[in-house]
């Protein structure tokens, strides 16, 4: 762009007026939405746009500042739900007093030893073994490592199953288990990253949408650990809970819009929280570096920075804001269940989010996030409203009504995601607050 | 004699028909990969989209009081097939092919593959609910059951009719695609482009139409891909995007752009997740008359517990990609 361009283009469209006045527009959209549906379902929404603003802003940090593809976002938002499950939700007496607990250090003794196995058997060149037969050598101690594992866990899991139920919790505070999300999403991210930072655009894609569906099926089937299938609830508040203000005396309908407030404010104050942080990381030498090296790798290399290195903190980064995001989500919900997440959902939506924000601003990808949650709720019941006025148009026409109103409309909300996104690339690629790019003379 | 049997219609069998499927996917994702150099994630979601066709096109037989000898999915599969190839080249044309002009970038491109892929579910399931359907609501499904007393077998070797048709459909498709890029000017236009697209330009190749070549082949394999899912299944919204990742795990092992290293994949993937979940106490069970009490087989012996079935398939993807990115044989890279 020349400079006279660029002088053209003040006066309105500064960067800052633009991001005022869309936020202003979001504004507006929450207030009626909230009108229309009433305040106890705005709350209702806003918690849960600003649990899934944390989560854009973890993909920014990892898309935006590093340009690294990691499409594992609904993995590690399980992540940080199961987590949150395991430390807030209360005791489980009937499994700690059962054989349960025995027979799962057996079971992570029977790791150990696996581990150690491969650990040695990676060892091997030490004693003169080495090229295809280290490899065989390592892959058979992976094999022999996992059968020892499996007659261990599989008994434990199955008596566990039978008598307990499951794990259960350590029946400590909400906001501790959110912590322990990001944590537990930390180390996850490490191997991940560790593994598969090495690839390109398209196979990172497609390595990490693998490993966050293992992930999926991890929690959905270890029942022992998450209860699977059967979910888990209710999960326990940080704020108090609608039924405790009802019995402070507040009534029904106050007490749903008070209890909600309450878990907004403490939602907002992390994502705040997290925001500053976040930003500025963003203008300081750590976020210039990692601006070189996503924009130019080779050259930032070659100025010695270690860029496998950077991006693997990028990802740890990223992927903690994703574990606190999906643990506030399933507290909030009050109810863990692993069928409830799919790719379509916890990941393309977030991409979505990300995209049409502005990947790289962190303004653009919250209001990109307010943005598109609410989107993806009122077009539920906005096509809804479009099919029940069609409805009555084909009736009057002889073709009868149109059936299943409720579930198509459901359905509408992931073409409307389609939608906003093929149009978003197309015609405002860089989003809708873009990215402000500095250069030196300008 | 029985365990053999068993071997073969759980292994062999049911190896071979979701191996024909995930090839053809797999040929589509590489050859898009090939030529257009991005992953194409709508792919599962094409397939979905020509089995509906399909259905639509055999519903509508149906309504015509038409009967047909074989089950009217197959029927009609070569006209799903043309209308498949047809909204293939639409998306194309509406999608990907402004962004290509502008010079976006793969990545854009895989972004609006996903965008694609969630107009495509969300129209399908506004059109067709989100409900379950069958091919076979009207007609029965034969099975074949092959007696195996003569060599001294008490069940039979049981295969259905739509499986069996699968087999020849598959190695039909297989040996046409063969011919077409090994021996037409515009097959091996396309093997140029894949190999270096820009040298493929230069010499004259017209490219613009070997782009459209492609997502006619795509499209219409697709279909047939689908089709014949929904045929061994049930055909539902999400039918073929559930199965979209071992599909590019099929095509990655491959190796990405080759056409053969899709259908190898294919079926390595397709063995590699029946025989992980197979139990193998049925096969090894006379050994426990051999064998003492305290060793007898457990009564289920499979390497994976059965609900991690798909994984096998993310697990060799992973693997795939750690060890050899580009495959078995050396595939193309962005």
């Amino acid at each position: 762009m020349t400079a006279a361009a660029v002088s053209n283009r003040r006066g309105w469209d500064t960067p800052l007026a633009r991001g005022l006045m869309l936020f202003a527009a979001m504004f507006v959209l929450v207030v009626i939405t909230g009108v229309v549906q009433g305040s106890a379902s705005i709350l209702l929404i806003l918690v849960q746009a600003t649990a899934f603003a944390l989560v854009a802003l973890g993909l920014n940090i990892q898309w935006g500042y590093g340009g690294l593809f990691n499409f594992a976002i609904m993995g590690f938002m399980m992540v940080g739900g199961a987590s949150t499950v395991f430390l807030s939700y209360p005791v489980n007496m009937a499994f700690w007093e059962s054989d349960g607990p025995m027979m799962l250090g057996r079971a992570l003794g029977a790791f150990l030893i696996g581990l150690a196995l491969v650990l040695l058997a990676r060892r091997a060149d030490r004693i003169g073994i080495t090229g295809k037969w280290k490899t065989a050598l390592v892959a058979l101690a992976w094999f022999v490592g996992y059968i020892i594992y499996r007659t261990q866990i599989d008994p434990a899991a199955a008596y566990i199953e039978s008598t307990a139920g499951f794990v259960g919790g350590l029946g400590l505070h909400p906001v501790l288990g959110w912590a322990f999300g990001g944590l537990v999403a930390a180390v996850i991210a490490f191997f991940v990253g560790k593994i598969s930072l090495g690839l390109r655009t398209d196979y990172l894609a497609i390595a990490t949408i693998g490993i966050s569906e293992i992930i999926r099926a991890l929690i959905k089937n270890m029942d022992w650990l998450t209860r699977g299938t059967m979910t888990v609830s209710p999960m326990p508040w940080p704020t108090p809970l609608p039924q405790e203000l009802q019995a402070m005396g507040f009534s029904i309908a106050d007490s749903f819009v008070g209890a909600r407030i309450f878990f907004l404010i403490l939602a907002v104050v992390i994502l705040v929280v997290a925001f500053f942080f976040v930003q500025r990381a963003y203008g300081g030498p750590w976020g210039r570096m990692m601006r070189a090296i996503r924009d130019n790798h080779v050259a930032a290399s070659s100025m010695g920075k270690n860029v496998t290195g950077r991006q693997l903190e990028l990802f740890i980064f990223g992927s903690i804001l994703m574990g606190v995001g999906g643990g506030i989500l399933a507290t909030f919900t009050q109810i863990f269940d692993p069928s409830g997440y799919q790719p379509i959902n916890h990941t393309f939506m977030i991409w979505v989010m990300v995209i049409v924000g502005g990947a790289g601003n962190n303004w653009g990808v919250v209001l990109g996030a307010f943005l598109i949650y609410i989107v993806w709720v009122i077009s539920d019941p906005l096509a809804q409203l479009i099919f029940l006025n069609l409805s009555v148009l084909t009736e009057s026409l002889g073709w009868g009504a149109i059936p299943e109103i409720d579930s198509r409309a459901l359905q509408m909300r992931v073409f409307v995601l389609g939608v906003v996104i093929t149009v978003a690339l197309r015609y405002a690629p860089k989003g809708l607050i873009p990215e402000v790019v500095k250069r030196e003379g300008r | 004699m029985d365990e053999l049997i068993f071997f073969i219609n759980r292994v062999l069998i049911s190896g071979t028909v979701l191996g024909s499927i995930y090839a053809l996917g797999a040929i589509g994702v590489t050859l898009i990969f090939g030529i257009l150099r991005f992953a194409h994630f709508a792919h599962g979601d094409m397939m979905t989209m020509g089995a509906f066709v399909a259905f639509v096109l055999s519903a509508m037989l149906a309504a015509l009081g038409i009967v047909t000898p074989l089950p009217s999915g197959f029927v009609v599969l070569p006209v799903a097939m043309v209308i498949t190839a047809i909204l293939a080249l639409g998306i194309d044309r509406g999608f990907y092919a402004p962004l290509r002009r502008r010079g976006a970038k793969p990545v854009t491109l895989l972004i609006a593959s996903i965008g694609v892929t969630l107009m495509i579910q969300g129209l399908l399931r506004l059109i067709f609910g989100s409900g379950t359907r069958s091919f076979f609501a009207a007609e029965p499904k034969d099975i074949f059951r092959i007696d195996m007393s003569w060599v001294g077998g008490s069940r039979p070797i049981s295969i259905t009719e739509p499986q069996l048709i699968m087999f020849v459909v598959t190695a039909m498709i297989v040996v046409a695609l063969h011919f077409f890029l090994t021996r037409s000017r515009l097959g091996k236009a396309m093997r140029a482009m894949a190999d270096n697209a820009d040298l493929a330009q230069v010499s004259g190749i017209n490219t613009a139409l070997v782009v459209r070549v492609t997502w006619i082949i795509a499209g219409s394999l697709a279909c047939v891909a689908g089709t014949m899912l929904a045929l061994d299944v049930a055909l539902m919204p999400d039918l073929a995007f559930n199965i979209v990742l071992p599909i590019f795990a099929a095509a990655i092992v491959g190796g990405l752009g080759h056409a053969y290293g899709a259908i190898v994949g294919g079926f390595l993937i397709a063995f590699a997740e029946t025989l992980a979940v197979f139990n193998w106490t049925a096969v090894l069970r006379p050994l426990n008359s051999v064998l003492p009490e305290t060793m007898a087989l457990p009564a289920n012996l499979a390497l994976v517990p059965t609900e991690y079935k798909l994984t096998v398939a993310f697990v060799i993807l992973v693997i795939t990609l750690l060890v050899r990115p580009t495959g078995i044989f050396k595939g193309a890279s962005t």
